[in-house]
């Protein structure tokens, strides 16, 4: 009887010393947590996509919170929807989000390029692109194995005939893609742009030609029609500069003169702005 | 204690009994958490942080207070019980610690912290320790020494994962299948350590 009380004794009493232990040091150790966090991490996506600048989406409530400098319009996948709940939550002025879509700046598909060797390994760019430098003859295009497609959170890339293509009206604007094309070929844009240099090649005009027939050969023709000086053939590649076009007086001249059709003209509005002006 | 028994201890804990691949405790984080080199490690640093630990607490309550030297009384019966109780606050604290003073550290380990808890290894080790009548110092080295053990079961298996997830088996042996497989012949391997350590220390 003597051993039993003792046992239940000296386990309570140790379980009584554990305890008073850990609410103590609950007492005196707890870490305060900003009591809007929650509310800021619940506003937010949750697809930890890094579209914002920050280490996922807690890494860019926690700088909300204790920088009121940083603009609550940074998160594009979320639209405006987002910064809307953002700018109630810790009570700021509301920011209009600058909708972004992803787009695969190449147009060498199998018509117009071909491959370098017969591959077999494993279906991934990153692996492809291991082997002397890529399967195509241009070291800059896609390779259309779809890493892309499969990094995609949206289901927005396809590929078809041997090159991805971002179908824009499903497309966030997260840039997972661009951070998985071992080329780095796929550009984020405001969607509200409508010309796109579907070339990413930075090889001399003629080895371009001979390599694809809808590179772009920096013949710069599209420099000498642009009336504000928004095209410039940088590194052997027309670049456009966005923040120019809105000046100009014939929007598409660029992508109409383009003697290899490889700059293109249309409509790229994403998911977010598909909807407005339609018909 | 000299270095070379010493370093015989912390040799039989790694290898000879080695406490995932040879006494086949702690197999759930062995599976659970072994797909990726970074996890694995973490993991496995905070089991040896918690194991020596446990050790350190449970070697004093089991000689001071269930069994003490006297002879007064004999709780040894109790063993389990107190020691899952002790470890299992006593891994609450560490992390409220950390959190506190170490945000750091409690990042990379903090969520490992309540998986290792009521882990069978750490038990394990501490009632080990008890049986094979170590004394404190002894305790301590192969706590060590099995968590070093723990660490590169973990690592050399993320290591045969990393290869097995891009392999193509049949179709019946995909998944946790080959896992347990490739795990049962790395565990195979470890039994030809048996006379090695016991040859050099010897």
């Amino acid at each position: 009887m003597n051993t039993i009380l003792l046992a239940i004794i000296a386990v309570t009493a140790l379980g009584f010393i554990c305890a008073l232990m850990l609410a103590v040091a609950s007492r005196f150790m707890s870490v305060k947590e900003d009591l809007r966090f929650h509310a800021v991490r619940e506003s937010l996506p949750g697809a930890n996509c890094g579209a914002c600048g920050y280490a996922g989406c807690d890494g860019y409530a926690k700088a909300l919170i204790t920088d009121p400098e940083i603009k609550t319009n940074l998160c594009v996948p979320g639209g405006d929807e987002v910064s809307g709940k953002l700018s109630l939550a810790l009570d700021r002025p509301y920011l209009d989000v600058e909708e972004q879509v992803a787009l695969v700046a190449c147009s060498g598909n199998c018509d117009a390029t071909s491959h370098k060797m017969d591959y077999f390994g494993i279906e991934s760019c990153a692996a492809a692109k291991l082997l002397h430098g890529g399967t195509g003859v241009c070291s800059y295009g896609c390779m259309g194995l779809g890493d892309c497609a499969r990094a995609c959170p949206n289901g927005a890339i396809c590929v078809e005939k041997g090159i991805a293509h971002v179908n824009t009206r499903l497309c966030v604007g997260c840039g997972i893609c661009a951070g998985t094309c071992p080329n780095h070929i796929i550009r984020l844009i405001a969607d509200k742009e409508i010309i796109l240099v579907n070339c990413s090649s930075e090889d001399r005009g003629a080895v371009t030609r001979k390599n694809c027939k809808n590179g772009c050969i920096a013949c710069k023709k599209c420099e000498r029609v642009c009336a504000v000086g928004a095209v410039k053939v940088v590194d052997n590649l027309a670049r456009i500069d966005y923040d120019k076009c809105p000046d100009c007086p014939d929007p598409g001249v660029c992508a109409r003169e383009c003697p290899t059709g490889c700059i293109k003209i249309a409509d790229f509005r994403g998911i977010f702005n598909a909807e407005k002006e339609c018909c | 204690m000299s270095v070379k028994a010493m370093l015989a201890i912390i040799m039989t804990a790694v290898f000879v009994n080695n406490y995932v691949l040879q006494q086949f405790l702690g197999i759930c984080p062995f599976l659970g958490v072994s797909k990726k080199l970074d996890q694995a490690s973490g993991m496995s640093i905070a089991v040896i942080f918690v194991m020596c630990l446990a050790t350190a607490v449970t070697w004093p309550i089991q000689y001071y207070l269930l069994t003490p030297r006297s002879g007064a009384y004999d709780l040894g019966y109790m063993q389990t019980i107190v020691f899952i109780l002790v470890i299992a606050a006593l891994v609450q604290l560490i992390e409220m610690v950390l959190k506190k003073y170490l945000p750091a550290l409690h990042k990379s380990l903090g969520v490992y912290l309540p998986l290792i808890t009521t882990n069978c290894a750490v038990l394990g080790v501490c009632i080990a320790n008890i049986d094979s009548r170590y004394g404190f110092g002894h305790s301590m080295l192969n706590s060590f020494g099995s968590g070093l053990g723990f660490f590169l079961a973990m690592v050399l298996f993320s290591g045969v994962r990393s290869r097995t997830e891009y392999c193509d088996p049949p179709e019946a042996f995909r998944g946790l299948p080959i896992t347990l497989v490739a795990a049962s012949i790395v565990s195979v391997s470890f039994f030809g350590f048996a006379g090695v350590i016991e040859k050099l220390f010897g």
